[in-house]
């Protein structure tokens, strides 16, 4: 896939719907960071050392063809239009990091946009795999076969006693983090929810919104992330975050059964008009579309509805925002004229 | 007064920001301030990683007694050779400016790594290239702690064969420090 196809469809390798667990993981991403030995850091770099980092890792991207790890392809974000580059945040590939001074920045993307590699953001390379449902242990072999082939031709800045030197110490050592987003409407209604979450942030895991650090949670959707990357292997801190996410997962399972068995008439009440409003409303915003999202998907999961097909939620959500509501309807949009395009499209979605 | 982004509900949440000195006030309604907020991630409060690590930093950096000379003959801290970050630039941002930082203010970082991850120690993958060196290090490490074990149990055949290839490793690592040299 081009980049150009990668910033016009909202379909990404992570929307699938694919993958274990996914009623409640919608997708699992295991990001690495690597520097390069020779330079200094990206926040220190001049423009020029900038560019010569991003002819380095270009000419390591080139030197990985036939190497069994598919196609890469690197883009500029100077090459893209601003639009472009918010969707390719939107569509998670990317950080919002990437997007400050973006001259001096590039993304690499492979042909099923499983894989970025982040040029330039806060280290040198952020190598990402980001998949569908619970895949963490898939993610990082995929990511970590990319890292070895890369490092065939790069240098790394590589500590015998701290590992992988990264410019925030908080990265140092593996460089991992390993993120899963999840869908919690169960123990959202139960009020269970930061029971949980304070329990999981106990155990030395992040938890934050949609978009990143600093970001609300909206539509349930919540990230956990592992925070302590030196002195644990990679697999052991991927095997925490499996038994951690296990034990979420089945208690939104049992929150969800118990709400269907207890309260089934006010569950498909909601999941209905979620339905209703959103095949026949003509504004909406893109806080509403997520509420109802989470509730259509709740009702899909709990087989109450059964006619949208798993990845349309994922996709829609991406759909209705702002950069891609803009780049589908080819102008510039109020924040009004925004609210009555989404629910246009949502409609035409839906129908 | 009416919001300044969508001109259409009252203004009732006021935004005072400052960048590089330059104070801006923007005044909005509600939905579009939590709009905003979620698509300039810059403007949240800048309550993360970096600022409580460049604290915890900083407070190992502050004079106890605070005395203005004192503090001011300290104020920039060492400076890495490589990059010229200095100390206090690093207690400001959190973040460090190159490789070799981190063996220049070794010392002072060791306590952040602690209360970080617990641990001062990478145990995890090792580069194939860059780091050959370590791997055979590690390698020689776990064969001596079998020798050990060997030997205890007085299994001497096999503690022998564990001796011989430590040999073999010990060889190949001289070599490569050879190698470096020359």
């Amino acid at each position: 896939m081009s980049i150009k196809e990668t910033v016009s469809a909202a379909r990404s390798c992570w929307t699938t719907g694919d993958g274990a667990e996914s009623d409640v993981v919608i997708s699992s991403r295991v990001r690495v960071a690597r520097n390069l030995a020779e330079f200094p850091f990206p926040h220190q770099l001049s423009d020029e050392s900038a560019e010569q980092v991003i002819q380095a890792v270009s000419l390591a991207v080139n030197n990985t063809a036939d190497q069994g790890i598919g196609i890469l392809e690197m883009t500029g974000m100077g090459e893209l239009t601003p639009v472009e580059r918010q969707i390719l945040v939107e569509k998670h590939l990317i950080s919002p990091d990437l997007l400050e001074n973006y001259k001096n920045k590039a993304v690499v993307l492979n042909n099923d946009e499983s894989v970025s590699i982040m040029i330039n953001e806060e280290d040198h390379l952020r190598l990402q795999c980001l998949l569908p449902g619970l895949q963490l242990h898939e993610a990082w072999h995929r990511l970590s076969s990319i890292d070895d082939v890369l490092e065939k031709t790069l240098d790394y800045a590589f500590d015998e006693k701290l590992g992988y030197l990264t410019a925030c110490p908080t990265n140092v050592g593996t460089g991992i983090r390993a993120s899963l987003m999840l869908h919690l409407p169960g123990l959202a209604l139960v009020n269970q929810i930061s029971g949980v979450l304070s329990t999981v942030s106990k155990l030395g895991f992040a938890v934050r919104g949609l978009y990143g650090e600093g970001t609300e949670a909206t539509g349930n959707l919540f990230q956990i992330s592992n925070q302590i990357t030196l002195g644990q292997t990679e697999e052991d801190i991927i095997a925490g975050m499996v038994s951690v996410a296990r034990q979420i997962i089945a208690s939104e399972r049992s929150a969800r059964q118990a709400l269907f068995k207890e309260r089934r008439e006010h569950m498909e009440d909601r999941v209905g008009r979620a339905w209703g409003i959103l095949k026949h409303a003509g504004i909406v915003t893109s806080e509403e579309a997520m509420k109802l999202f989470s509730d259509l998907r709740l009702g899909r999961d709990l087989n109450i509805i059964d006619l949208i097909p798993p990845d349309l939620i994922t996709e829609l959500m991406i759909m209705t925002r702002p950069a891609f509501l803009l780049k589908m309807s080819g102008k510039d949009l109020s924040p009004f004229e925004r609210d009555v395009q989404r629910a246009k499209l949502i409609r035409e979605k839906l129908a | 007064m009416e919001c300044e982004r969508c001109k259409q509900r009252p203004a009732t949440v006021h935004l005072t920001q400052i960048i590089n000195n330059q104070k801006k006030t923007m005044n909005l309604c509600e939905p579009c301030a939590r709009e905003f907020q979620t698509e300039n991630f810059g403007f949240l409060p800048q309550m993360n990683l970096h600022n409580l690590l460049a604290g915890l930093f900083h407070h190992q950096l502050t004079n106890p007694f605070g005395q203005q000379g004192i503090q001011q003959a300290v104020s920039e801290g060492e400076i890495c050779p490589r990059c010229g970050l200095s100390e206090r630039r690093f207690a400001q941002q959190g973040l460090l400016g190159c490789g070799e930082c981190y063996s220049k203010f070794g010392d002072k970082l060791e306590p952040v790594f602690r209360r970080i991850h617990g641990n001062n120690r990478h145990t995890g993958k090792v580069p194939e290239r860059t780091g050959g060196k370590v791997k055979i290090t590690n390698q020689i490490n776990k064969l001596k702690n079998s020798l050990k074990e060997a030997v205890e149990r007085e299994e001497f055949e096999l503690a022998a064969q564990f001796r011989d290839q430590i040999k073999e490793l010990e060889k190949k690592l001289g070599g490569e420090e050879n190698a470096c040299v020359n």
